[in-house]
């Protein structure tokens, strides 16, 4: 037999040595030899084609011409064994919402398949010159622009609100000019906490680590206080460490070295935190699914593991280490807050936590939230940011604008920064982070709590 | 601090999802969360609700081997037949009747055939035809035993309906009426493989797709009544294969039915299926309206017990122990497909509390050579009490306060009998209300 007939399943036994084996105990052949770099094969096997992923896919519903999740992983692993195959350009069109992974009845790693071949794919067949991967890699790397623009907020807030701004964009870029560029806040949420001189609570045995990511520190600072101000409430000590963009839109957009580089640096940092007796506490429901999920999927650095077990949502980690219901017991938050429409984004529904806040929610005197159902926003992080998916992105997200119409309550409610921006372009209701509700209800709004205690 | 309820469904499938409705049914007053590994598997339903279609065994029932089985009339008259072990037989005919009956209460205009015990004979997409006890209402105007002729159409791009051969299947079967079958292209659908779904959102959103006869673009609907028109004869009722609209499935026939003049039915596919897609939004509508908590996209992968009882089950999130404390337990996680029952290569088991499954220890009687024979693997499951606690080797109850339901239970074969989705209402209603009743 030539070598160039030698089969792919070189670690099958050749037919002398199972002759040669006389008793009949059971050994499992390995098919595939383990492979040392990233690749597409962990889990092909586990599909058995039933498709349930495909109708979850929110992209592949609008979109002729995505191929869906199915194809993305399993069968694209199936094809590359082929030599001649590269990895098709479609996977482009995957918006990462990873809604495929919770659907699969056989733990087939839909995501993590994804997220590999989309960096394959940038890596091997997209030009580094083109203006697709320059505006992608801005994109994905927001957070190395954010310090500058919050540096300058209000000439930044006007000079990305300009309309020329936004045509430049658009005709350079491919960055759609249909969005409105979200605000820097004119002090980050660091700057702030720096002020204040750090945390106001010490406690040996109640102690979180912060990861605010880059939204919350940039843009939303409010929500960021608001965590501080909840779980000081409750005793903890706050911990604010060194840390870069979780790797969330670098994942999305096929820049794994980016990733790599932004995780390692969060996994050292978070890791030491966790030695100084710390848990880890996100405000954003991707940030914490990237370090849970995807690290692990993606990554070995040491301590990566043990990163993703420590890491919890700001919400769920109150829940299960305090009786969060039985403290909202009885409160309300005054006129500050009325009814919500409230979104699960899809990163909350993948870590099982979809049902959370409304639950939360209804401890509260005074406001309900209303759950406007399990639709895709749309926008998928940089997703629906690109001139080329604003389109699909807002076909996406139409369940979601017409069930937050129907729905009793005039703001938009949810966890995710870029599911916020959709909400708000989709419907113009102003969008609040389930953070902001409980502050008021435990500790009164940040307007009435700013006195004595805090030098705001 | 664990996240306490008074009643815990590990399970969301149809199961799963009857009997935290049983449960806050029984006991307004409950807090009943469902937790669900993975979205629910319904959409590998057909969304067909079948109570028994054919009899188990048939060497019991005097036929002769190869002999085709007759399906069975009246499913309900049958029950008092089935062997000791089979679910119907533990929780009896009458609680049959009731899960049916508050089946038809959640269903409401959704689901059709509660009018008459006997079973409809619905054909499916191979032209065969299966026999139920409800269907949803896309596809009443489709039944076998109506005798008016029927027009079925199917698409290029959907391989899965070969609708003239679905028509010559019918007719051989014997169907009370001429059957014909053409084959169109879906007006919008470019690509060979667009998944089931995009179908549906066309015709829900009745998006703009460039009109056959070259006129610009009109919307899908009508796009899709004009592509049908020429075909048909004087067929008074057509059939497409179940793809006709996701959301506004009601509306999207209503606009084909009358551009058209007939009346439209659906014909129930393989997974996935928009018919089990709708039953599952259907459910978890109604756990939301009854205030059940959902917690999905997570396993339960570990318990902790005290005096005899479960004490709590631990949530696993992405390596994170989140304990889910209760009163009561449904155990609802399915079958051998669905991994609520599993078997390796020495023993055949039930993962999660290793409840005692009964099975041959030699794994090779735990198959017959005849493929379609009876096979013992397909009645592998727990063997319950009649309370639906499933029972260890001694037939005592593995725990006092855990019941089981669904397809995670033996004794039967939902394949061969055609009884899957009577099974899990059944036993999801009386595992329910069991565990309502005592979390008070």
């Amino acid at each position: 037999m030539s070598e160039a007939e030698q089969p792919i399943d070189d670690g099958v036994p050749s037919d002398q040595s199972s002759a040669d084996a006389d008793d009949d105990e059971f050994e499992p052949v390995q098919v595939f030899p383990e492979s040392e770099e990233m690749d597409l094969r962990p889990g092909a096997d586990n599909c058995y084609k039933c498709s349930t992923c495909d109708t979850n896919c929110p992209v592949a519903e609008v979109d002729d011409e995505f191929p869906g999740p199915k194809f993305q992983g399993p069968e694209q692993w199936r094809l590359k064994r082929q030599d001649d195959h590269d990895i098709d350009e479609s996977v482009m069109k995957c918006s990462n919402c990873m809604r495929c992974d919770s659907s699969c009845p056989s733990d087939v790693p839909l995501s993590q398949m994804h997220n590999t071949a989309r960096g394959e794919y940038v890596e091997e067949n997209m030009s580094k010159f083109s203006r697709e991967y320059i505006r992608n890699r801005m994109l994905a790397n927001y957070r190395r622009l954010a310090p500058l623009a919050s540096m300058f907020p209000r000439t930044a807030n006007f000079v990305m609100g300009l309309s020329v701004t936004k045509w430049l964009g658009e005709k350079t870029l491919g960055v759609t000019s249909e969005r409105d560029f979200p605000e820097f806040a004119t002090e980050t949420f660091r700057e702030w906490w720096t002020k204040r001189g750090g945390a106001h609570v010490e406690s040996e045995d109640k102690r979180i680590a912060y990861f605010h990511g880059c939204y919350s520190n940039y843009n939303t600072p409010e929500v960021a206080k608001a965590l501080v101000r909840v779980y000081e409430h409750f005793g903890y000590e706050i911990m604010v460490p060194n840390q870069s963009c979780s790797g969330t839109p670098m994942f999305a957009n096929g820049m794994l070295d980016d990733a790599r580089r932004a995780a390692e640096t969060n996994v050292r940092e978070l890791a030491a935190a966790i030695e100084d007796g710390a848990d880890i506490i996100a405000s954003c429901s991707s940030c914490s699914m990237s370090i849970r999920q995807e690290y692990p999927e993606l990554f070995d650095f040491e301590d990566t593991d043990t990163v993703a077990e420590h890491t919890w949502d700001a919400v769920e980690y109150l829940r299960v280490h305090e009786d969060l219901e039985a403290e909202l017991e009885g409160t309300s938050v005054g006129d500050e807050f009325d009814d919500f429409a409230y979104h699960a984004p899809c990163h909350s529904r993948n870590q099982g936590l979809d049902g959370q806040t409304i639950e939360v929610m209804d401890a509260i005197d005074g406001i309900e939230a209303h759950d406007v159902g399990d639709s895709c926003s749309g926008i998928s992080g940089t997703y629906g940011w690109k001139e080329e998916n604003y389109e699909t992105s807002m076909k996406i997200g139409e369940d979601m604008f017409e069930h937050m119409a129907a729905a009793e309550a005039e703001t938009g409610l949810t966890e995710c920064p870029t599911c916020s921006m959709q909400m708000e372009h989709g419907t113009g209701y102003e969008i609040r982070h389930t953070l902001e509700v409980l502050e008021a209800a435990l500790v009164g709004s940040s307007a009435q709590s700013a006195p004595a205690t805090e030098p705001n | 601090m664990a996240i306490t309820d008074d009643v815990l469904v590990i399970g969301g499938g149809l199961a799963g999802a009857t009997a935290a409705l049983a449960a806050t049914e029984t006991a307004p007053d409950a807090r009943v969360r469902l937790v669900t590994a993975k979205q629910s598997t319904l959409r590998h339903a057909s969304g067909l609700i079948d109570v028994l279609g054919y009899a188990p065994g048939s060497e019991d029932h005097g036929h002769e081997q190869g002999q085709k089985q007759k399906p069975i009339v009246d499913p309900f008259a049958e029950l008092d037949t089935l062997p000791t072990g089979h679910p119907y037989e533990r929780v009896g005919g009458e609680a049959v009747r009731d899960a049916l009956e508050f089946f038809d209460d959640i269903a409401g205009d959704a689901y059709a055939g509660g009018h008459t015990d006997k079973n409809a004979l619905v054909p499916t997409h191979g032209g065969t035809v299966k026999p139920t006890a409800r269907y949803p209402a896309a596809t009443a105007d489709g039944l076998a035993s109506d005798d008016r002729d029927a027009l079925l159409v199917g698409f290029e791009t959907l391989p899965d309906f070969e609708a003239p051969l679905a028509a010559a299947h019918l007719e051989a079967a014997g169907a009370p009426f001429d059957a014909r079958g053409v084959t169109l292209s879906f007006p919008g659908i470019v690509r060979d493989d667009a998944k089931v779904t995009r179908y549906a959102h066309l015709l829900d959103r009745n998006e703009r797709v460039a009109s056959e006869a070259g006129a610009g673009e009109i919307g899908a609907r009508e796009a899709l009544a004009a592509a049908v028109e020429p075909h048909l004869e004087d067929e008074p009722r057509v059939g497409f294969p179940a793809i006709v609209g996701d959301d506004r499935p009601a509306a999207v026939r209503e606009s084909l039915a009358d551009a058209l003049g007939v009346d439209i039915f659906e014909v129930p596919m393989g997974p996935p299926s928009l018919p089990g897609l709708r039953l599952e939004d259907l459910l978890y509508a109604a756990l939301e309206n009854a205030g059940v908590r959902v917690t999905s996209g997570v396993p339960v992968v570990d318990y902790e017990t005290a005096d005899g009882a479960i004490d709590h089950v631990i949530v696993d999130r992405n390596g994170a122990e989140i304990p889910h404390e209760a009163a009561q337990y449904v155990l609802a996680t399915g079958g051998l497909v669905g991994k609520g029952i599993e078997s390796g290569r020495e023993r055949v088991s039930e993962p999660l509390f290793d409840c005692h499954v009964p099975h041959a220890s030699d794994r090779y009687d735990w198959f017959v050579d005849d493929v379609f024979g009876e096979q013992p693997y397909a009645r592998f499951g727990l063997a319950p009490d009649r309370e639906l606690r499933p029972l260890d080797a001694n037939d005592d109850p593995e725990f006092r306060n855990l019941r089981a339901a669904g397809a995670v239970l033996g004794g039967y074969d939902y394949a061969a009998e055609k009884s899957g989705a009577g099974v899990s209402l059944a036993t999801g209603y009386v595992a329910g209300t069991r565990a309502g009743e005592e979390s008070e």
